[in-house]
């Protein structure tokens, strides 16, 4: 249970108040929001940076992803867009699923795949960087 | 007094429920707001694309041959275009929300011309980043 301490006082009102289903209160709302902006300005950058390197050989495209300005706008895209897209599949789990069961399972299932991918992406360029 | 004996006095009294979805005729700004919603939870399973080609790079050059392939292929441009489509209406639909949540551009005239415009400006982005993507291979293959 949240905030359940021997002493609390507070109603069991002002305890749940304004915390939601997700017991996340608006902190994922503003998370959103800032993820969302960062976003615009990254969207644009992948867009460039994948047409640049359409059509380039193997070894260009390595080059080129590998090069540390390349790879940390991808990074940054890649790290914002996994946040952004945790918080939004939570807030679609959220309005849809309302059996707790399958609630808290598929909230979990979205970390899961959140973490996986986003992972995979970022050891992608870590590795072309490094050039191991 | 009578109308209140009509309800059941066993059971909890059903309360009323506000109007939900149903109920509205479809007005372009709910089904764009539908649209925001159906192009995040698309571009959440397309990112796989895109971990798919980082991984394929970092693999070799026979993996990255196998993603070129398949992009190549007709299913893979669909999918591609596609994606560039949602990812596009999405970042405008996204710049619309917060030019929404900072109160500004809500009055009915201005909705609509937001709404329309991002319809208009993500089709047009879409077809002029494919352009462009053409052109810097050298032409269709």
């Amino acid at each position: 249970m949240i905030g359940l301490q021997p002493n609390d006082m507070r109603t069991a009102a002002r305890r749940v108040r304004g915390l939601g289903a997700a017991r996340s209160g608006t902190r994922d709302f503003w998370h959103q929001r800032v993820t969302s902006v960062a976003g615009i300005p990254l969207t644009v950058a992948l867009i460039v940076i994948v047409i640049a390197l359409l059509g380039r050989s193997h070894a260009a495209v390595v080059q080129i992803l590998g090069s540390p300005f390349v790879a940390i706008i991808m990074l940054l895209f890649i790290l914002n867009s996994a946040y952004h897209m945790w918080i939004g599949m939570q807030e679609i789990i959220l309005d849809y699923v309302h059996d707790d069961k399958y609630k808290f399972l598929s909230l979990m299932m979205n970390t899961f795949f959140v973490i996986a991918v986003g992972l995979a992406c970022a050891f992608a360029i870590l590795k072309l960087s490094f050039g191991v | 007094m009578s109308e209140l004996k009509a309800g059941s006095t066993t059971g909890p009294r059903s309360r009323p429920l506000s109007p939900h979805l149903q109920i509205y005729r479809p007005m372009l700004t709910m089904m764009m707001s539908v649209a925001h919603r159906v192009t995040g939870a698309a571009l959440y399973f397309g990112i796989l694309l895109l971990a798919w080609w980082l991984v394929a790079a970092a693999t070799g050059p026979n993996a990255y041959a196998y993603v070129e392939w398949f992009m190549g292929t007709l299913i893979g441009r669909v999918v591609l275009f596609g994606y560039t489509f949602a990812l596009l209406h999405h970042l405008l639909g996204g710049i619309r929300h917060l030019i929404w949540d900072t109160l500004h551009g809500l009055e009915p005239a201005e909705r609509e011309l937001l709404t329309v415009a991002t319809l208009v400006g993500s089709i047009s982005l879409t077809l002029v980043v494919w352009i462009v993507g053409y052109l810097a291979m050298g032409g269709p293959r």
